[in-house]
């Protein structure tokens, strides 16, 4: 086999030599890290895989398992509400209700409340885009041109704001928890800012600018599902009402699934709640407004602790676990393989 | 090009014949004949635009692009941001559209380059300089030496005597030896004398414009008297003039007209099998398009009609959607754009670059460069370069192909005695080799220093003037068509059209019978130091049916007489009898001759009768001039006069092999590529190379020979030889009799049948031209493909195409034709590749070919590793990215399943547009262009590595369907790990992160890794470009989603770019939760990303089995410790 080519010009050449230039990228012959598979290297990663992943697993399940959980379905608690709110046209009676549960031991640390809802789908692709960030962003603009439809105006011209199927379908249930003390009801002081993301609150939604909140919506009315209008959501906090009112930004961050939960309140430490929920008798009293009867849909009140990874979802951990073992498991088989074949191997060269 | 021949064709009828009459422009223009301006652009800058557009949608990819744009303009149906189709689709428009457009101006250049090049043209009696556009069809134009051709001339006179003009075709046909052409006498009477010429009318009729360059009929018309014209006296455009002064020509055809651009433009389009795999592929992918959008429309309109109709409260369906059923109509086309990407666009586009890099790697190689004559391989055809991994069959020519075409006068026999062997003392035959003492020419001045003779006796006869060996050198000087160069005294250099003559002629120098110089009527020679000028008579030429040719000449002595050389066949049918015992004896020197794969050629010679020639030449002029027939009366003619010969010995040529033939062979064999030989030699020539360059040799269980000459005949061998290699093959239980008898058709491709033994084959080209009839053809293919090598001998250039075609039509193989002459030329365009050797015989079949290169021995190198390394990147190429697409797109498939078939996308829009484009084309381009599984070395040394790539085992419908099950099991899990874990999950500070938007990042980040960890899985080979493609791949990734999800870009383009918070806002959070401790939820990315290493795990786990599997199967075979 001639390898070995010489490319020496030759005598008396006027022209250049079409020799190819002797580069390594040329001549395929660039530096390069091969990595060779040895029983040792494949066995080694299949194995430590395998460990890493049962460890992060079980560490996983095991704070996930010290995450306390109460999840209260209300839907159908409160039979004649849910009856109530099947017919759009009682919108602004108003119906309350109460759940009772008993908390055996005291829930200790920071306890978050939620509200869940169940075949709700904030995930279809024309809720989705069922909304104005423009709008939210305090900008003028026409709601006709944006995807809003059929939430944008009224009959007479008035454009909606918020506009969109999101916004109109705002949770508006307000749940408030009650602890029974020596047959006196305190309430549990609950944050109600604070709960939704930094960057939607800050940078996302905007109020309109104006010398007032209810001048800056002039002009403007409530979707037709809501019961007031969006600069009165808060009239209390001046920061936390039109379109930063906390309760709004957090539902406008649609769900990825049709199964979700949202931050709702999160419970003050102060006086006996210091260290959290006290065991005992609670109460949610819930002013029922938001229906879910009409599609099947169900709805939660949760309390709530949370660990370093979060809530009381367990997948993770089981998953990291399953993961581990079958990377253990591979490596055996393997191993079994190899020694398999290298007794053959023997055997054959005999 | 293709729209204005359209113009022409409608505006005028088909040219029938051609009609002009020189220096009449105002005659001439009435035919509206082209004039001389050439154009080879397509567009000009007005139209570049509509047109260019208009070709490229004539590309199914494009156009289903084009349609996947308007549906996505029907608000409707719109699933996605038009920016996502546009985007790739103009990318990839505007890539081939610069790519066109760069061609086109080159050529618009190299157009206006030629058209404006200056000629001088006769009018009104004077010459002018013109530009070369516009020159007119009947125009008298000047040439000098060194011109370029400027249109087809008819050769008016020239500086030379006779008005001989010489050219070079190298442009036209490739072919570097100067031609000689002459003009009529009467016109050559012209000569400069301007005058004459302005008030030449002669009238011209011919035939219409063709592309057939060896040919030309046509008359002229001058004062009445016609004369016949043919392709001797025209001057094709592409020539070069060379040692003539100047010379006159009348322009016939002119520009787009000529021969040379009637030649141009019309290439064959190659396919690879991966080509046509790959459309099939893209079908059966459109398919599984159309039945996954199936099921997720009728799972919309169930959805529909069980929940979106009560979800309705808040989701009002859109206008003018009334049933569920009409929805899931809808939804069916809002799937087919979001599910597009299974089709990738970019696919043909990368496929293309792969291609071309792989191809300039060809170029690049140092150890396919020939420095001898300085020329490097060269891939001609860029697109088919994963093809050469995959050969099965490689057909070969013989002379220049397998030996050096390079003719040395190595042996003759003149009068019964056989000179060149070399004996010593003993009377034994003696080797030669490099120390043998070469025969000193020292007493002759002129001869050529690079001849070597080894034989003593025939110095020594021509020094005693033998009569027979003068004669002999006498003839071997008088009878060719050589032409002499003498630039220096003394220095003579040959122009040979065929380097058999030039070897011949180089002996006769040598030998002291210097052919010194030509005339058309003499011929002068140095005849043992004394020159002798010899009248040249008659030249009785050669063509293939004569296989001789003669000279007549009468020697300065008054004597007449004639020389003939050719086929000892011919020329025994043509002795005089009184030769029989002489014959006896050179027959059996000729037999040795061939035995030792010598081409051999028989001389005579005979005295003519002054009385008899006379007359004899006087019919020979009339035959010459005659306008009909001449061909027929002309060879009458020569029969007549060429018979009771003289034998006088013959010649024998070697045409060495050239180095490393044998051991490329070898190795070729052992990577299971049969071999075929199709070569014009006798069978005993040609089996002799077969036995000296290893393809036949004695480990062989059999030889068969099949040299019938009738079709039973043929048929009976053929049967024999499979009854010898495979008895089985007889009986009906075999499976191709079986298939024989269910069908009356005969079966489209017969499978591979293994014979008991390493058989060889040769075939005569009289046996194969019944043998390539009808019914043999199966019988044919059937034996010969199951003997290890076939050489096939006399076949012409025909049958060589004929004997691809039969193995193309009836094998599922890769087949690859090799040849350096003009008669490959159509074997070399019918095999899948062809291969050209830039070597003696002209430059033909270097311009047909697909690759080409200088020495044989360098095909094993294209083959074993381009051709392996080609096909190994562009199967994995491909599975990658048949992979990264299914895994890419499936997840919006499972996704349907939990947002109401709605046609929600996982991943924000952005990152659909930039997938294919950005994220992940780079890493996949780099592992195609750079990775080797194993060295060059490697390569070479176990040949049986290149088995795979024969059997089509890297990519075939089985290993995509793999590649598919890969792909939707990386979907599912790079669904439903993310689903799994934020299903109603919060952040550690409390808040939910289950919500879209973080869904989509974590979903799109995740996929990202996985398909990176899966190049770095398929990569073997880590250059620095791989590292730098697939780490910077991913940084522009996080770069870019952490720009677009800024709140700068959301402030900017709030409508474009909503994606803000997720990526982010885990930084900026901490003053509004300072009493809670936080975590990203970046730690929650990592387990899909370790459960989507299983599917990788599993297949690494496999190969390194197989690998070692490989690894022992190697070992077996060598002997050796394969060590990686």
């Amino acid at each position: 086999m001639k390898n070995k080519t010489s490319c020496l010009p030759r005598e008396g050449e006027a022209r250049p030599s079409r020799c190819p230039d002797n580069s390594a990228f040329k001549q395929q012959k660039l530096p390069a890290w091969k990595p060779q598979l040895t029983i040792v290297t494949v066995l080694c990663t299949f194995f430590l895989t395998g460990v890493f992943c049962l460890s992060v697993g079980v560490c996983l399940i095991l704070s996930t398992n010290s995450v306390r959980e109460i999840q209260v379905d209300y839907s159908d608690k409160c039979s004649d509400c849910s009856k109530l709110r099947e017919n759009s046209s009682n919108w602004d009676k108003e119906c309350h209700c109460s759940v009772n549960f008993t908390l055996k031991e005291d829930i200790l640390g920071d306890v978050f409340m939620y509200y869940g809802l169940q075949n709700f789908y904030q995930n279809h692709r024309r809720y989705v885009i069922s909304r104005s960030d423009a709008q939210l962003l305090g900008r003028k603009v026409n709601v006709q041109k944006s995807y809003c439809a059929p939430f944008t105006t009224y009959q007479n011209g008035t454009p909606m704001a918020p506009c969109g199927a999101i916004a109109n379908s705002m949770f508006n249930d307000t749940i408030d928890l009650f602890y029974n003390l020596n047959s006196s009801l305190i309430q549990v002081p609950l944050l109600k800012t604070g709960n939704s993301w930094w960057t939607d609150k800050n940078v996302k939604f905007r109020n309109p600018k104006s010398y007032n909140l209810s001048s800056a919506f002039a002009g403007t009315a409530r979707p037709p599902y809501w019961q007031k209008p969006v600069y009165l959501l808060d009239e209390e906090d001046e920061r936390n009402n039109g379109y930063v009112n906390d309760d709004f930004v957090v539902w406008m961050r649609v769900s990825a699934f049709a199964t979700f939960r949202n931050l709702y309140r999160r419970v003050r430490r102060i006086r006996q709640f210091a260290d959290g929920l006290p065991a005992g008798n609670y109460t949610f009293h819930i002013s029922y407004n938001f229906p879910v009867t009409k599609f099947k849909g169900r709805k939660y009140a949760i309390l709530s602790t949370v660990v370093w990874s979060g809530g009381s979802n367990p997948f993770l951990g089981i998953a990291y676990v399953v993961s581990g073992t079958a990377a253990a498991l591979t490596g055996f088989v393997i191993a079994a393989i190899h020694l398999k074949l290298r007794k053959k191997k023997t055997y054959f060269q005999k | 090009m293709s729209l204005f021949g359209l113009k022409f064709g409608k505006k005028k009828l088909k040219e029938e014949e051609r009609q002009l009459q020189a220096n009449n422009r105002d005659f001439n223009l009435q035919f509206e004949y082209a004039n001389n301006t050439i154009k080879t652009s397509k567009y000009n800058f007005f139209t570049f635009l509509p047109l260019n557009l208009f070709e490229q949608f004539q590309r199914i990819a494009n156009a289903y692009f084009l349609f996947l744009l308007i549906l996505q303009l029907i608000p409707q149906i719109s699933s996605l941001a038009w920016f996502t189709t546009v985007v790739p689709l103009v990318l990839v428009l505007a890539v081939s559209g610069v790519k066109d457009a760069i061609d086109d101006f080159n050529r618009h250049k190299s157009d206006k380059h030629v058209n404006n090049r200056p000629v001088q043209v006769l009018i009104n009696g004077m010459l002018k300089d013109e530009k070369w556009m516009n020159v007119q069809v009947g125009d008298i134009i000047k040439l000098e030496n060194n011109n370029f051709v400027t249109a087809d001339l008819l050769l008016l006179s020239s500086s030379e005597p006779h008005s001989l003009t010489y050219i070079e075709t190298a442009e036209l046909d490739g072919e570097t030896n100067l031609k000689v052409k002459q003009a009529l006498t009467v016109t050559s009477e012209l000569g400069e004398d301007l005058q004459k010429l302005t008030e030449f009318n002669g009238e011209v009729k011919c035939e219409a414009p063709n592309n057939k360059l060896d040919k030309f009929t046509g008359t002229l018309t001058l004062q009445g008297e016609k004369y016949a014209l043919d392709n001797e006296k025209m001057l094709l455009r592409g020539c070069t003039i060379r040692n003539t002064e100047w010379c006159f020509g009348l322009v016939i055809y002119a520009g787009p007209d000529t021969k040379l651009m009637q030649n141009s433009g019309k290439t064959t389009f190659k396919r690879t099998s991966i080509d046509r795999l790959m459309n099939v592929l893209v079908l059966v992918i459109f398919a599984f398009l159309a039945l996954m959008c199936l099921i997720l429309a009728i799972g919309n309109g169930i959805w529909e009609y069980d929940k979106g109709y009560y979800f309705q409260v808040y989701l009002p369906w859109a206008e003018g959607v009334n049933s569920a059923s009409y929805s899931g109509f809808l939804m069916f086309w809002s799937y087919v754009i979001i599910l597009n990407t299974v089709v990738p666009i970019s696919l043909y586009v990368s496929v293309e670059i792969i291609r071309l890099g792989n191809s300039f790697y060809i170029d690049w190689d140092r150890k396919m460069y020939y420095p001898l004559n300085d020329t490097p391989a060269q891939a001609r055809t860029t697109t088919l370069n994963e093809e050469l991994g995959q050969i099965k069959y490689i057909f070969s020519d013989k002379t220049g192909t397998l030996t050096q075409n390079i003719m040395c006068f190595n042996k003759c026999s003149i009068n019964g005695k056989s000179y060149g062997d070399v004996y010593d003392m003993s009377g034994q035959r003696v080797e030669i080799n490099e120390n043998t003492e070469k025969v000193d020419f020292s007493y002759n001045q002129l001869a050529d220093p690079k001849f070597a003779f080894y034989d003593h006796s025939l110095v020594e006869a021509v020094k005693l003037s033998d009569v027979p060996t003068h004669r002999f050198f006498r003839l071997l000087s008088l009878c060719h068509t050589v032409m002499p160069e003498e630039k220096k005294e003394g220095n003579l250099v040959y122009q040979a059209q065929s380097p058999d003559e030039g070897a011949l002629v180089t002996a006769a120098r040598n030998f002291g019978f210097v052919f010194r110089a030509r005339t058309p009527e003499t011929i002068t020679i140095v005849e043992m130091g004394e020159t002798k000028i010899y009248k040249l008579l008659a030249i009785l030429d050669f063509n293939n049916v004569r296989k001789r040719m003669s000279v007549i000449v009468r020697s300065p002595e008054g004597d007449l007489t004639l020389y003939c050389k050719g086929a000892d066949t011919i020329l025994y049918e043509l002795l005089n009898s009184s030769c029989e015992s002489l014959k006896e004896e050179t027959t059996e020197h000729l037999n040795e001759f061939a035995g030792e794969g010598l081409r051999t050629l028989v001389v005579a010679y005979k005295n003519l009768d002054e009385d008899y020639f006379q007359d004899w030449i006087g019919r020979h002029h009339e035959a010459s001039t005659a306008l009909e027939g001449r061909e027929d009366k002309l060879s009458e003619l020569y029969e007549e006069i060429e018979k009771d010969l003289m034998l006088l010995g013959a010649t024998a040529i070697e045409d060495k092999l050239q180095d490393g033939v044998p051991q490329t062979i070898e190795t070729l064999a052992k990577a299971n590529i049969k071999i075929w030989v199709l070569t014009g030699d006798k069978q005993e020539t040609a089996m002799n190379i077969g036995y000296s360059c290893n393809l036949l040799n004695d480990d062989m269980e059999d030889v068969f020979v099949i040299e019938g000459s009738t079709s039973d005949d043929v048929l009976n061998e053929l049967r024999n030889a499979r009854k010898k290699m495979k008895p089985d093959s007889f009986l009906d239980s075999d499976e191709i009799n079986i298939q024989f008898e269910k069908s009356s058709k005969p079966p489209k491709i017969l499978p591979d049948e293994q014979a008991n033994g390493v058989y060889g084959l040769v075939i005569t080209g009289h046996s194969l031209a019944y043998a390539l009839e009808g019914n043999l053809e199966l019988e044919l293919v059937r034996t010969a493909c199951m003997c290890k090598v076939v050489i096939c001998c006399r076949v012409t250039p025909l049958q060589k195409a004929q004997v691809v075609e039969l193995v193309k039509k009836y094998k599922k193989a890769v087949t690859l034709a090799i040849g350096d002459g003009a008669n490959d030329v159509s074997m070399i365009k019918t095999a899948h590749i062809g291969v050209g050797i830039s070597g003696q015989e002209g430059m033909q079949a270097v311009l047909s070919s697909d690759f080409s290169f200088a020495q044989f021995r360098y095909l094993q190198r294209l083959l074993l590793v381009h051709g392996r390394w080609s096909y190994i990147r562009m199967c994995k190429f491909l599975k990658y990215f048949f992979y990264k697409n299914f895994a890419f797109t499936l997840v919006h498939f499972w996704y349907g399943f939990f947002s109401g078939f709605s046609a929600q996308t996982v991943y924000d829009e952005w990152f659909i547009t930039l997938y294919n484009l950005v994220y992940t084309s780079l890493p996949v381009l780099g592992m195609s262009l750079f990775d080797q599984d194993v060295d060059d070395r490697w390569s070479m040394l176990f040949p049986q590595l290149y088995v795979p790539g024969q059997q089509n085992l890297y990519f075939n419908k089985v290993v995509f369907v793999k590649c598919m099950l890969q792909g939707i099991y990386s979907s599912l899990i790079l669904f439903f790990i993310p689903y799994g874990a934020m299903y109603n999950t919060m952040r550690s500070d409390g808040k939910a992160i289950a919500d879209y938007q973080s869904f989509a990042l974590m979903a799109q980040t995740c996929l990202l890794i996985v398909v990176s960890v899966q190049i770095g899985l398929d990569t073997s080979y880590w250059t620095v470009v791989n590292q730098f493609f697939i780490w910077g791949s991913l940084s522009v990734y996080f770069a870019i989603t952490f720009t677009m999800y800024s709140d700068g870009m959301y402030l900017i383009f709030t409508a474009s770019f909503p994606f803000i918070g997720p990526a982010q806002d885990q930084r900026s959070q901490k003053e509004a939760t300072s009493t809670l401790t936080q975590e990203t939820p970046a730690s929650d990315q990592h387990p899909p990303l370790w459960l989507c290493l299983l599917p990788s795990a599993w297949l690494w786990s496999t190969h390194y089995v197989w690998e070692k599997h490989a690894a022992k199967i190697t070992f077996c075979h060598n002997g050796n410790v394969f060590t990686k």
